[in-house]
Protein backbone atom coordinates (compact mmCIF):
# COMPACT_ATOMS: atom_id res chain seq x y z
CA UNK A 1 0.00 0.00 0.00
CA UNK A 2 2.83 2.31 0.91
CA UNK A 3 4.42 1.37 -2.39
CA UNK A 4 1.26 2.42 -4.23
CA UNK A 5 1.30 5.69 -2.31
CA UNK A 6 4.89 6.20 -3.30
CA UNK A 7 4.06 5.43 -6.91
CA UNK A 8 1.80 8.48 -7.12
CA UNK A 9 4.73 10.56 -5.95
CA UNK A 10 7.02 8.71 -8.32
CA UNK A 11 4.74 9.39 -11.30
CA UNK A 12 4.96 13.13 -10.82
CA UNK A 13 8.70 12.83 -10.25
CA UNK A 14 8.95 10.81 -13.45
CA UNK A 15 7.06 13.43 -15.43
CA UNK A 16 9.37 16.18 -14.19
CA UNK A 17 12.47 14.07 -14.83
CA UNK A 18 11.43 13.07 -18.34
CA UNK A 19 10.53 16.63 -19.31
CA UNK A 20 13.73 18.13 -17.92
CA UNK A 21 16.17 15.59 -19.36
CA UNK A 22 14.50 15.46 -22.78
CA UNK A 23 14.41 19.23 -23.12
CA UNK A 24 17.96 19.96 -21.96
CA UNK A 25 19.31 20.09 -25.53
CA UNK A 26 16.99 22.92 -26.48
CA UNK A 27 17.55 24.62 -23.13
CA UNK A 28 21.30 24.69 -23.72
CA UNK A 29 20.89 25.93 -27.26
CA UNK A 30 18.49 28.80 -26.59
CA UNK A 31 18.22 29.43 -22.83
CA UNK A 32 15.58 31.90 -21.71
CA UNK A 33 15.50 33.44 -25.16
CA UNK A 34 13.52 30.38 -26.27
CA UNK A 35 10.37 31.97 -24.90
CA UNK A 36 10.95 35.38 -26.51
CA UNK A 37 11.87 34.34 -30.03
CA UNK A 38 9.11 34.13 -32.55
CA UNK A 39 10.68 32.08 -35.32
CA UNK A 40 9.79 28.41 -35.50
CA UNK A 41 11.83 26.97 -38.32
CA UNK A 42 12.48 23.22 -38.21
CA UNK A 43 14.34 23.35 -41.52
CA UNK A 44 17.08 25.58 -40.15
CA UNK A 45 16.78 24.25 -36.58
CA UNK A 46 15.74 27.61 -35.15
CA UNK A 47 13.13 27.45 -32.43
CA UNK A 48 11.27 30.09 -30.45
CA UNK A 49 8.11 29.52 -28.50
CA UNK A 50 6.68 33.03 -28.41
CA UNK A 51 3.85 32.46 -30.94
CA UNK A 52 2.67 29.41 -28.97
CA UNK A 53 2.85 31.18 -25.63
CA UNK A 54 0.91 34.05 -27.16
CA UNK A 55 -1.69 31.77 -28.72
CA UNK A 56 -2.17 29.82 -25.50
CA UNK A 57 -2.61 32.95 -23.40
CA UNK A 58 -4.92 34.76 -25.82
CA UNK A 59 -7.17 31.76 -26.48
CA UNK A 60 -7.44 30.99 -22.75
CA UNK A 61 -8.17 34.60 -21.77
CA UNK A 62 -10.76 34.83 -24.53
CA UNK A 63 -12.33 31.64 -23.23
CA UNK A 64 -12.49 33.01 -19.69
CA UNK A 65 -14.00 36.31 -20.84
CA UNK A 66 -16.83 34.36 -22.45
CA UNK A 67 -17.14 31.57 -19.89
CA UNK A 68 -16.93 33.33 -16.51
CA UNK A 69 -20.14 35.41 -16.71
CA UNK A 70 -22.03 32.43 -18.12
CA UNK A 71 -20.70 29.99 -15.53
CA UNK A 72 -21.38 32.32 -12.60
CA UNK A 73 -24.83 33.04 -14.03
CA UNK A 74 -25.62 29.34 -14.23
CA UNK A 75 -24.33 28.75 -10.70
CA UNK A 76 -26.37 31.67 -9.34
CA UNK A 77 -29.47 30.38 -11.08
CA UNK A 78 -29.03 26.82 -9.84
CA UNK A 79 -28.24 27.66 -6.21
CA UNK A 80 -30.39 30.76 -5.63
CA UNK A 81 -33.23 30.97 -8.13
CA UNK A 82 -34.06 27.61 -9.60
CA UNK A 83 -37.15 25.74 -8.41
CA UNK A 84 -36.13 22.66 -6.49
CA UNK A 85 -37.25 20.12 -9.10
CA UNK A 86 -35.11 21.72 -11.78
CA UNK A 87 -31.97 21.97 -9.67
CA UNK A 88 -30.70 18.39 -9.91
CA UNK A 89 -31.45 18.10 -13.60
CA UNK A 90 -29.62 21.33 -14.42
CA UNK A 91 -26.60 20.38 -12.35
CA UNK A 92 -26.45 17.02 -14.08
CA UNK A 93 -26.78 18.51 -17.55
CA UNK A 94 -24.01 21.05 -17.04
CA UNK A 95 -21.79 18.27 -15.74
CA UNK A 96 -22.59 16.24 -18.82
CA UNK A 97 -20.86 19.01 -20.79
CA UNK A 98 -17.67 18.09 -18.93
CA UNK A 99 -17.98 14.42 -19.90
CA UNK A 100 -17.89 15.06 -23.65
CA UNK A 101 -14.40 14.26 -24.96
CA UNK A 102 -12.31 17.04 -26.40
CA UNK A 103 -12.10 15.40 -29.82
CA UNK A 104 -15.90 15.40 -30.13
CA UNK A 105 -16.02 19.11 -29.30
CA UNK A 106 -13.42 19.56 -32.03
CA UNK A 107 -15.46 17.57 -34.53
CA UNK A 108 -18.56 19.59 -33.74
CA UNK A 109 -16.61 22.85 -33.93
CA UNK A 110 -15.19 22.05 -37.37
CA UNK A 111 -18.53 21.21 -38.94
CA UNK A 112 -20.99 23.36 -37.01
CA UNK A 113 -19.35 26.20 -35.10
CA UNK A 114 -16.80 27.26 -37.73
CA UNK A 115 -19.27 27.58 -40.63
CA UNK A 116 -21.58 29.50 -38.30
CA UNK A 117 -18.80 31.91 -37.40
CA UNK A 118 -17.70 32.31 -41.00
CA UNK A 119 -21.14 33.05 -42.36
CA UNK A 120 -22.83 35.06 -39.66
CA UNK A 121 -20.80 36.01 -36.64
CA UNK A 122 -17.53 37.17 -38.15
CA UNK A 123 -19.00 39.42 -40.89
CA UNK A 124 -21.19 41.01 -38.21
CA UNK A 125 -18.26 41.54 -35.83
CA UNK A 126 -16.12 42.94 -38.63
CA UNK A 127 -18.82 45.41 -39.60
CA UNK A 128 -19.52 46.79 -36.15
CA UNK A 129 -16.32 46.17 -34.20
CA UNK A 130 -13.80 46.07 -37.02
CA UNK A 131 -12.44 49.49 -35.99
CA UNK A 132 -10.91 47.98 -32.85
CA UNK A 133 -8.48 46.00 -34.99
CA UNK A 134 -9.37 42.82 -33.14
CA UNK A 135 -11.96 41.75 -35.66
CA UNK A 136 -10.52 42.35 -39.08
CA UNK A 137 -9.23 40.35 -41.99
CA UNK A 138 -10.86 37.61 -44.02
CA UNK A 139 -13.45 35.60 -42.05
CA UNK A 140 -12.04 32.08 -42.35
CA UNK A 141 -14.08 30.78 -39.44
CA UNK A 142 -11.07 28.85 -38.26
CA UNK A 143 -8.81 30.86 -35.97
CA UNK A 144 -8.31 32.30 -32.51
CA UNK A 145 -11.98 33.26 -32.08
CA UNK A 146 -13.23 29.74 -32.80
CA UNK A 147 -10.64 28.31 -30.38
CA UNK A 148 -11.69 30.75 -27.66
CA UNK A 149 -15.37 29.90 -28.06
CA UNK A 150 -14.91 26.13 -28.02
CA UNK A 151 -12.62 26.46 -24.98
CA UNK A 152 -15.28 28.57 -23.26
CA UNK A 153 -17.87 25.85 -23.80
CA UNK A 154 -15.44 23.34 -22.31
CA UNK A 155 -14.51 25.30 -19.16
CA UNK A 156 -18.02 26.48 -18.22
CA UNK A 157 -18.89 23.24 -16.37
CA UNK A 158 -15.70 23.37 -14.28
CA UNK A 159 -16.13 26.99 -13.23
CA UNK A 160 -19.85 26.64 -12.58
CA UNK A 161 -19.55 23.46 -10.51
CA UNK A 162 -16.86 25.01 -8.27
CA UNK A 163 -18.86 28.23 -8.02
CA UNK A 164 -21.91 26.22 -7.03
CA UNK A 165 -19.89 24.38 -4.40
CA UNK A 166 -18.57 27.54 -2.75
CA UNK A 167 -21.92 29.31 -2.95
CA UNK A 168 -23.59 26.41 -1.17
CA UNK A 169 -20.89 26.66 1.51
CA UNK A 170 -22.04 30.21 2.40
CA UNK A 171 -24.21 29.88 5.54
CA UNK A 172 -27.95 30.23 5.08
CA UNK A 173 -28.15 32.81 7.91
CA UNK A 174 -26.06 35.14 5.79
CA UNK A 175 -28.82 35.18 3.17
CA UNK A 176 -31.60 35.51 5.72
CA UNK A 177 -29.83 38.39 7.43
CA UNK A 178 -29.46 40.37 4.22
CA UNK A 179 -33.05 39.68 3.17
CA UNK A 180 -34.25 40.79 6.60
CA UNK A 181 -32.61 44.14 6.00
CA UNK A 182 -34.93 44.64 3.06
CA UNK A 183 -32.66 43.66 0.22
CA UNK A 184 -34.01 42.41 -3.07
CA UNK A 185 -32.95 38.95 -4.14
CA UNK A 186 -30.18 40.28 -6.35
CA UNK A 187 -28.84 42.51 -3.58
CA UNK A 188 -28.88 39.49 -1.28
CA UNK A 189 -26.94 37.42 -3.81
CA UNK A 190 -24.45 40.20 -4.43
CA UNK A 191 -23.70 41.29 -0.89
CA UNK A 192 -24.58 38.13 1.04
CA UNK A 193 -23.39 35.32 -1.19
CA UNK A 194 -21.07 36.39 -3.99
CA UNK A 195 -19.00 38.65 -1.76
CA UNK A 196 -18.40 35.84 0.72
CA UNK A 197 -17.73 33.26 -1.93
CA UNK A 198 -15.50 35.39 -4.09
CA UNK A 199 -12.19 33.76 -3.18
CA UNK A 200 -13.65 30.37 -4.03
CA UNK A 201 -15.15 31.63 -7.28
CA UNK A 202 -11.75 33.05 -8.18
CA UNK A 203 -10.38 29.57 -7.47
CA UNK A 204 -12.89 28.04 -9.85
CA UNK A 205 -11.99 30.57 -12.54
CA UNK A 206 -8.30 29.80 -12.17
CA UNK A 207 -9.02 26.07 -12.28
CA UNK A 208 -10.87 26.71 -15.53
CA UNK A 209 -7.84 28.63 -16.76
CA UNK A 210 -5.65 25.63 -15.98
CA UNK A 211 -7.90 23.42 -18.03
CA UNK A 212 -8.01 25.89 -20.93
CA UNK A 213 -4.23 26.27 -21.02
CA UNK A 214 -3.64 22.53 -21.40
CA UNK A 215 -6.59 21.71 -23.64
CA UNK A 216 -5.32 20.13 -26.83
CA UNK A 217 -7.55 18.39 -29.33
CA UNK A 218 -10.50 20.73 -29.79
CA UNK A 219 -8.16 23.72 -30.05
CA UNK A 220 -5.83 21.98 -32.49
CA UNK A 221 -8.77 21.22 -34.75
CA UNK A 222 -10.01 24.81 -35.06
CA UNK A 223 -7.23 27.28 -34.30
CA UNK A 224 -5.59 27.08 -37.72
CA UNK A 225 -2.15 25.95 -36.52
CA UNK A 226 0.01 28.74 -37.86
CA UNK A 227 2.86 30.06 -35.67
CA UNK A 228 2.05 33.73 -36.10
CA UNK A 229 1.26 36.56 -33.76
CA UNK A 230 -1.66 38.52 -35.13
CA UNK A 231 -3.72 41.21 -33.47
CA UNK A 232 -6.94 40.12 -35.11
CA UNK A 233 -8.89 37.31 -33.47
CA UNK A 234 -9.95 36.15 -36.93
CA UNK A 235 -6.38 35.17 -37.77
CA UNK A 236 -5.14 31.62 -37.30
CA UNK A 237 -2.84 30.98 -34.35
CA UNK A 238 -1.15 28.12 -32.55
CA UNK A 239 -0.98 27.00 -28.93
CA UNK A 240 1.66 25.21 -26.89
CA UNK A 241 -0.43 22.07 -26.55
CA UNK A 242 -1.40 21.94 -30.21
CA UNK A 243 2.13 22.38 -31.55
CA UNK A 244 3.13 19.33 -29.51
CA UNK A 245 0.10 17.40 -30.76
CA UNK A 246 0.79 18.23 -34.40
CA UNK A 247 4.54 18.02 -34.66
CA UNK A 248 5.77 15.65 -31.98
CA UNK A 249 5.42 12.40 -33.89
CA UNK A 250 6.98 13.93 -36.97
CA UNK A 251 9.84 15.76 -35.27
CA UNK A 252 12.95 14.42 -36.95
CA UNK A 253 15.93 16.22 -35.43
CA UNK A 254 17.02 15.85 -31.82
CA UNK A 255 16.90 19.60 -31.29
CA UNK A 256 13.42 19.78 -32.83
CA UNK A 257 12.09 17.12 -30.45
CA UNK A 258 13.87 18.72 -27.53
CA UNK A 259 12.33 22.11 -28.33
CA UNK A 260 8.86 20.53 -28.36
CA UNK A 261 9.50 18.89 -24.99
CA UNK A 262 10.63 22.24 -23.63
CA UNK A 263 7.32 23.75 -24.74
CA UNK A 264 5.71 20.87 -22.84
CA UNK A 265 7.81 21.53 -19.74
CA UNK A 266 6.77 25.18 -19.72
CA UNK A 267 3.12 24.21 -20.15
CA UNK A 268 3.45 21.66 -17.33
CA UNK A 269 4.96 24.15 -14.89
CA UNK A 270 2.39 26.84 -15.67
CA UNK A 271 -0.59 24.48 -15.25
CA UNK A 272 0.84 23.13 -11.98
CA UNK A 273 1.23 26.63 -10.54
CA UNK A 274 -2.23 27.65 -11.73
CA UNK A 275 -3.81 24.52 -10.25
CA UNK A 276 -2.11 24.88 -6.89
CA UNK A 277 -3.27 28.50 -6.57
CA UNK A 278 -6.79 27.43 -7.50
CA UNK A 279 -6.86 24.61 -4.93
CA UNK A 280 -5.71 26.93 -2.17
CA UNK A 281 -8.38 29.50 -3.04
CA UNK A 282 -11.18 26.93 -3.10
CA UNK A 283 -10.00 25.54 0.24
CA UNK A 284 -10.18 28.91 1.95
CA UNK A 285 -13.93 28.94 1.29
CA UNK A 286 -15.01 25.33 1.61
CA UNK A 287 -12.75 24.31 4.51
CA UNK A 288 -14.47 26.35 7.18
CA UNK A 289 -12.23 29.39 7.12
CA UNK A 290 -14.56 32.02 5.70
CA UNK A 291 -13.08 34.45 3.24
CA UNK A 292 -12.61 37.81 4.87
CA UNK A 293 -15.07 40.34 3.57
CA UNK A 294 -13.67 43.82 3.31
CA UNK A 295 -17.04 45.48 3.74
CA UNK B 1 -42.17 56.09 22.81
CA UNK B 2 -44.22 57.37 19.90
CA UNK B 3 -41.29 58.95 18.18
CA UNK B 4 -39.42 55.68 17.67
CA UNK B 5 -42.60 53.95 16.58
CA UNK B 6 -43.03 56.55 13.82
CA UNK B 7 -39.50 56.00 12.75
CA UNK B 8 -40.02 52.25 12.45
CA UNK B 9 -43.27 52.71 10.57
CA UNK B 10 -41.57 54.97 8.12
CA UNK B 11 -38.79 52.46 7.63
CA UNK B 12 -41.06 49.52 7.03
CA UNK B 13 -43.16 51.44 4.56
CA UNK B 14 -40.21 52.62 2.44
CA UNK B 15 -40.97 51.13 -0.95
CA UNK B 16 -38.30 49.28 -2.85
CA UNK B 17 -37.37 51.74 -5.52
CA UNK B 18 -38.13 51.08 -9.16
CA UNK B 19 -34.44 50.99 -9.94
CA UNK B 20 -33.74 48.24 -7.43
CA UNK B 21 -36.67 46.16 -8.60
CA UNK B 22 -35.68 46.58 -12.23
CA UNK B 23 -32.11 45.57 -11.39
CA UNK B 24 -33.41 42.46 -9.63
CA UNK B 25 -35.51 41.39 -12.61
CA UNK B 26 -32.69 42.17 -14.99
CA UNK B 27 -30.25 39.92 -13.12
CA UNK B 28 -32.81 37.12 -12.91
CA UNK B 29 -33.29 37.41 -16.64
CA UNK B 30 -29.52 37.38 -17.20
CA UNK B 31 -29.12 34.23 -15.10
CA UNK B 32 -31.84 32.45 -17.06
CA UNK B 33 -30.18 33.66 -20.23
CA UNK B 34 -26.86 32.20 -19.09
CA UNK B 35 -28.48 28.82 -18.45
CA UNK B 36 -30.02 28.85 -21.92
CA UNK B 37 -26.73 29.86 -23.55
CA UNK B 38 -24.88 27.05 -21.77
CA UNK B 39 -27.48 24.41 -22.57
CA UNK B 40 -27.58 25.48 -26.23
CA UNK B 41 -24.19 24.02 -27.24
CA UNK B 42 -24.91 20.88 -25.21
CA UNK B 43 -28.12 20.35 -27.11
CA UNK B 44 -26.40 21.23 -30.37
CA UNK B 45 -23.54 18.77 -29.80
CA UNK B 46 -25.84 15.88 -28.92
CA UNK B 47 -28.33 16.81 -31.60
CA UNK B 48 -25.71 16.85 -34.34
CA UNK B 49 -24.09 13.65 -33.07
CA UNK B 50 -27.35 11.79 -33.34
CA UNK B 51 -28.48 13.51 -36.55
CA UNK B 52 -25.20 12.98 -38.40
CA UNK B 53 -24.04 9.82 -36.71
CA UNK B 54 -27.01 7.54 -36.70
CA UNK B 55 -27.31 7.36 -40.48
CA UNK B 56 -23.72 6.20 -40.84
CA UNK B 57 -23.79 3.45 -38.28
CA UNK B 58 -24.43 0.18 -40.01
CA UNK B 59 -23.20 -3.37 -39.93
CA UNK B 60 -20.19 -2.63 -42.12
CA UNK B 61 -19.15 0.27 -39.91
CA UNK B 62 -19.11 -1.98 -36.88
CA UNK B 63 -17.41 -4.99 -38.46
CA UNK B 64 -15.02 -3.74 -41.14
CA UNK B 65 -11.67 -1.99 -41.05
CA UNK B 66 -11.12 1.33 -42.88
CA UNK B 67 -11.02 1.43 -46.66
CA UNK B 68 -8.38 3.55 -48.43
CA UNK B 69 -9.35 7.23 -48.82
CA UNK B 70 -11.81 7.89 -51.59
CA UNK B 71 -13.39 4.45 -51.48
CA UNK B 72 -16.82 4.22 -49.97
CA UNK B 73 -17.65 1.83 -47.17
CA UNK B 74 -15.38 0.39 -44.55
CA UNK B 75 -15.71 0.87 -40.85
CA UNK B 76 -14.07 1.39 -37.52
CA UNK B 77 -14.19 -2.12 -36.09
CA UNK B 78 -10.45 -2.16 -35.46
CA UNK B 79 -10.58 1.26 -33.79
CA UNK B 80 -13.42 0.26 -31.48
CA UNK B 81 -11.59 -2.91 -30.53
CA UNK B 82 -8.33 -0.98 -30.23
CA UNK B 83 -9.88 1.50 -27.82
CA UNK B 84 -11.17 -1.33 -25.65
CA UNK B 85 -7.78 -3.04 -25.84
CA UNK B 86 -5.84 0.07 -24.81
CA UNK B 87 -8.34 0.75 -22.01
CA UNK B 88 -7.88 -2.80 -20.71
CA UNK B 89 -4.10 -2.38 -20.71
CA UNK B 90 -4.48 0.96 -18.94
CA UNK B 91 -6.88 -0.47 -16.36
CA UNK B 92 -4.66 -3.45 -15.59
CA UNK B 93 -1.98 -1.00 -14.46
CA UNK B 94 -3.93 2.04 -13.31
CA UNK B 95 -6.69 0.38 -11.28
CA UNK B 96 -4.56 -1.63 -8.79
CA UNK B 97 -2.16 1.27 -8.39
CA UNK B 98 -4.93 3.80 -7.83
CA UNK B 99 -6.86 1.60 -5.40
CA UNK B 100 -3.66 0.78 -3.51
CA UNK B 101 -2.78 4.45 -3.17
CA UNK B 102 -6.35 5.18 -2.08
CA UNK B 103 -6.17 2.50 0.62
CA UNK B 104 -2.86 3.92 1.78
CA UNK B 105 -4.34 7.41 2.06
CA UNK B 106 -7.40 6.39 4.05
CA UNK B 107 -6.07 3.48 6.16
CA UNK B 108 -2.43 4.36 6.81
CA UNK B 109 -1.70 7.93 5.84
CA UNK B 110 -4.66 9.66 7.43
CA UNK B 111 -3.49 12.93 8.95
CA UNK B 112 0.19 12.16 8.45
CA UNK B 113 2.41 14.57 6.63
CA UNK B 114 3.37 11.96 4.04
CA UNK B 115 -0.31 11.17 3.45
CA UNK B 116 -1.05 14.82 2.84
CA UNK B 117 1.86 15.05 0.45
CA UNK B 118 0.53 12.13 -1.58
CA UNK B 119 -2.99 13.52 -1.59
CA UNK B 120 -1.65 16.84 -2.83
CA UNK B 121 0.48 15.11 -5.47
CA UNK B 122 -2.53 13.15 -6.71
CA UNK B 123 -4.41 16.44 -7.14
CA UNK B 124 -1.45 17.90 -9.00
CA UNK B 125 -1.30 14.85 -11.26
CA UNK B 126 -4.99 15.30 -11.96
CA UNK B 127 -4.32 18.76 -13.36
CA UNK B 128 -1.47 17.78 -15.67
CA UNK B 129 -2.53 18.35 -19.30
CA UNK B 130 -3.06 15.05 -21.09
CA UNK B 131 -0.66 15.93 -23.89
CA UNK B 132 2.18 16.12 -21.31
CA UNK B 133 1.33 12.62 -20.13
CA UNK B 134 1.68 11.60 -23.76
CA UNK B 135 5.21 13.02 -23.91
CA UNK B 136 6.17 11.10 -20.79
CA UNK B 137 4.76 7.80 -22.06
CA UNK B 138 6.60 8.43 -25.32
CA UNK B 139 9.86 8.89 -23.45
CA UNK B 140 9.28 5.87 -21.22
CA UNK B 141 7.94 3.28 -23.64
CA UNK B 142 8.19 4.38 -27.26
CA UNK B 143 11.82 5.48 -27.07
CA UNK B 144 12.96 2.36 -25.23
CA UNK B 145 11.00 0.02 -27.53
CA UNK B 146 11.88 1.89 -30.66
CA UNK B 147 8.35 2.17 -32.04
CA UNK B 148 4.80 3.30 -31.24
CA UNK B 149 2.75 0.68 -29.43
CA UNK B 150 -0.50 -0.26 -27.72
CA UNK B 151 1.48 -0.62 -24.50
CA UNK B 152 2.64 3.01 -24.68
CA UNK B 153 -0.95 4.15 -25.14
CA UNK B 154 -2.01 2.03 -22.18
CA UNK B 155 0.73 3.48 -19.98
CA UNK B 156 -0.32 7.03 -20.87
CA UNK B 157 -3.97 6.38 -20.02
CA UNK B 158 -3.00 4.48 -16.85
CA UNK B 159 -1.11 7.53 -15.59
CA UNK B 160 -4.26 9.57 -16.16
CA UNK B 161 -6.49 7.08 -14.34
CA UNK B 162 -4.43 6.86 -11.15
CA UNK B 163 -5.27 10.20 -9.49
CA UNK B 164 -9.03 9.90 -10.09
CA UNK B 165 -9.16 6.37 -8.72
CA UNK B 166 -6.91 7.22 -5.77
CA UNK B 167 -9.03 10.12 -4.61
CA UNK B 168 -12.43 8.41 -5.01
CA UNK B 169 -11.18 5.21 -3.34
CA UNK B 170 -9.93 7.27 -0.42
CA UNK B 171 -13.25 9.11 -0.12
CA UNK B 172 -15.25 5.90 -0.28
CA UNK B 173 -13.09 4.13 2.31
CA UNK B 174 -13.43 7.08 4.67
CA UNK B 175 -17.20 6.54 4.61
CA UNK B 176 -16.77 3.07 6.11
CA UNK B 177 -17.47 3.42 9.86
CA UNK B 178 -14.48 3.09 12.15
CA UNK B 179 -16.36 0.49 14.20
CA UNK B 180 -16.17 -1.99 11.33
CA UNK B 181 -12.37 -1.81 11.38
CA UNK B 182 -12.28 -2.07 15.15
CA UNK B 183 -14.42 -5.19 15.04
CA UNK B 184 -11.92 -6.80 12.69
CA UNK B 185 -8.95 -5.75 14.83
CA UNK B 186 -10.78 -7.13 17.85
CA UNK B 187 -10.92 -10.53 16.18
CA UNK B 188 -7.18 -10.40 15.72
CA UNK B 189 -7.20 -9.64 12.00
CA UNK B 190 -4.09 -7.84 10.87
CA UNK B 191 -4.20 -4.32 9.57
CA UNK B 192 -3.55 -5.00 5.87
CA UNK B 193 -5.98 -7.92 5.92
CA UNK B 194 -8.65 -5.67 7.43
CA UNK B 195 -7.99 -3.02 4.81
CA UNK B 196 -8.36 -5.51 1.94
CA UNK B 197 -11.03 -7.94 3.10
CA UNK B 198 -13.14 -5.76 5.36
CA UNK B 199 -12.87 -2.06 4.55
CA UNK B 200 -12.36 -2.35 0.80
CA UNK B 201 -15.11 -4.96 0.50
CA UNK B 202 -17.57 -2.78 2.37
CA UNK B 203 -16.85 0.08 0.00
CA UNK B 204 -16.76 -2.02 -3.18
CA UNK B 205 -19.57 -0.32 -5.05
CA UNK B 206 -18.11 3.10 -4.26
CA UNK B 207 -14.67 2.08 -5.45
CA UNK B 208 -16.16 0.71 -8.66
CA UNK B 209 -17.84 4.08 -9.14
CA UNK B 210 -14.43 5.72 -9.00
CA UNK B 211 -13.00 3.26 -11.50
CA UNK B 212 -15.89 3.86 -13.88
CA UNK B 213 -15.44 7.63 -13.61
CA UNK B 214 -11.75 7.28 -14.41
CA UNK B 215 -12.65 4.97 -17.27
CA UNK B 216 -15.13 7.47 -18.71
CA UNK B 217 -12.59 10.22 -18.32
CA UNK B 218 -9.84 8.52 -20.31
CA UNK B 219 -12.03 6.67 -22.83
CA UNK B 220 -12.28 9.72 -25.06
CA UNK B 221 -8.72 10.95 -24.57
CA UNK B 222 -6.94 11.58 -27.81
CA UNK B 223 -3.94 13.78 -27.11
CA UNK B 224 -1.94 11.23 -25.08
CA UNK B 225 -2.47 8.57 -27.77
CA UNK B 226 -1.24 10.65 -30.72
CA UNK B 227 2.37 9.62 -30.30
CA UNK B 228 1.99 6.53 -28.16
CA UNK B 229 -0.66 4.22 -29.66
CA UNK B 230 -0.33 6.25 -32.88
CA UNK B 231 -3.24 4.65 -34.75
CA UNK B 232 -3.41 1.89 -37.29
CA UNK B 233 -5.56 1.19 -40.37
CA UNK B 234 -5.52 -2.54 -39.70
CA UNK B 235 -6.19 -4.99 -36.89
CA UNK B 236 -3.57 -5.31 -34.21
CA UNK B 237 -3.52 -7.34 -31.02
CA UNK B 238 0.20 -7.13 -30.31
CA UNK B 239 1.32 -5.14 -27.31
CA UNK B 240 4.34 -3.73 -29.09
CA UNK B 241 2.63 -2.64 -32.32
CA UNK B 242 0.81 0.63 -33.14
CA UNK B 243 -2.90 0.32 -32.48
CA UNK B 244 -5.99 2.12 -33.69
CA UNK B 245 -8.24 3.90 -31.21
CA UNK B 246 -11.71 5.32 -31.69
CA UNK B 247 -10.74 8.81 -30.57
CA UNK B 248 -7.66 8.89 -32.83
CA UNK B 249 -9.72 7.69 -35.77
CA UNK B 250 -12.31 10.42 -35.17
CA UNK B 251 -9.53 13.01 -35.13
CA UNK B 252 -7.88 11.74 -38.33
CA UNK B 253 -11.18 11.51 -40.15
CA UNK B 254 -12.47 14.89 -38.94
CA UNK B 255 -9.47 16.82 -40.30
CA UNK B 256 -9.38 14.84 -43.56
CA UNK B 257 -10.81 16.30 -46.77
CA UNK B 258 -13.11 13.35 -47.57
CA UNK B 259 -16.87 13.48 -47.09
CA UNK B 260 -17.09 9.76 -46.54
CA UNK B 261 -14.58 10.01 -43.70
CA UNK B 262 -16.43 12.94 -42.17
CA UNK B 263 -19.58 10.81 -42.04
CA UNK B 264 -17.67 8.04 -40.34
CA UNK B 265 -16.14 10.48 -37.87
CA UNK B 266 -19.65 11.45 -36.75
CA UNK B 267 -20.64 7.81 -36.44
CA UNK B 268 -17.53 7.03 -34.40
CA UNK B 269 -18.17 10.04 -32.18
CA UNK B 270 -21.73 8.87 -31.54
CA UNK B 271 -20.50 5.44 -30.47
CA UNK B 272 -17.85 7.00 -28.23
CA UNK B 273 -20.29 9.34 -26.53
CA UNK B 274 -22.81 6.54 -25.97
CA UNK B 275 -20.05 4.51 -24.28
CA UNK B 276 -19.07 7.41 -22.05
CA UNK B 277 -22.51 8.70 -21.16
CA UNK B 278 -23.77 5.21 -20.35
CA UNK B 279 -20.88 4.63 -17.94
CA UNK B 280 -21.40 8.04 -16.31
CA UNK B 281 -25.14 7.28 -16.17
CA UNK B 282 -24.49 3.92 -14.54
CA UNK B 283 -22.34 5.69 -11.95
CA UNK B 284 -25.15 8.17 -11.26
CA UNK B 285 -27.58 5.33 -10.83
CA UNK B 286 -25.35 3.51 -8.36
CA UNK B 287 -24.56 6.75 -6.56
CA UNK B 288 -28.21 7.72 -6.19
CA UNK B 289 -28.96 4.35 -4.55
CA UNK B 290 -27.46 5.84 -1.41
CA UNK B 291 -24.22 5.16 0.45
CA UNK B 292 -22.08 7.02 -2.04
CA UNK B 293 -22.70 10.64 -1.36
CA UNK B 294 -19.23 11.84 -2.29
CA UNK B 295 -19.08 10.00 -5.58
CA UNK B 296 -19.31 13.06 -7.76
Amino acid sequence: MLACGFSVLALVGLIVYELITKSSLSWHAFGWKFFFRSEWDPVNDQYGALPFVYGTIVSSILALIIAVPLAVGVAVFITEMSPRWLRGALAFTTELLAAIPSVIYGLWAIFVLVPLLRQYVQPWLAKYLGWTGMFEGPPYGIGMLAAGIILAIMVVPIISSITREVMTAVPQQQREAVLALGATRWEMIRTGVLRNARAGIMGGVILGLGRALGETMAVTMVIGNRPEIAKSLFAPGYTMASVIANEFSEATGDLYLSALVEVGLALFLVTIIVNVIAQLLVWTVTRGTPARSHA
Amino acid sequence: MPKEKDLMAGFAAAPISLWRRAMNSLVTLAAVGAVVLVLLPLGAVFGYLIYKGIGSINWAFLTQIPKPPGEAGGGMANAIAGSVYILLIASSMGVPLGIGAGIYLSEYGRGTRFGNLIRFTADVLNGVPSIIVGIVAYGLVVLSQGHFSALAGGVALAIMMVPTITRTTEEMLLLVPQAVREAAYGLGVSRWRTALSITLRTATSGVITGVMLAFARVAGETAPLLFTAFGNQYWNWKLEQPTAALSLQIFTYAISPFDEWHRQAWAGALILIVLIVSSVGAVRLVASRGMLKGAN
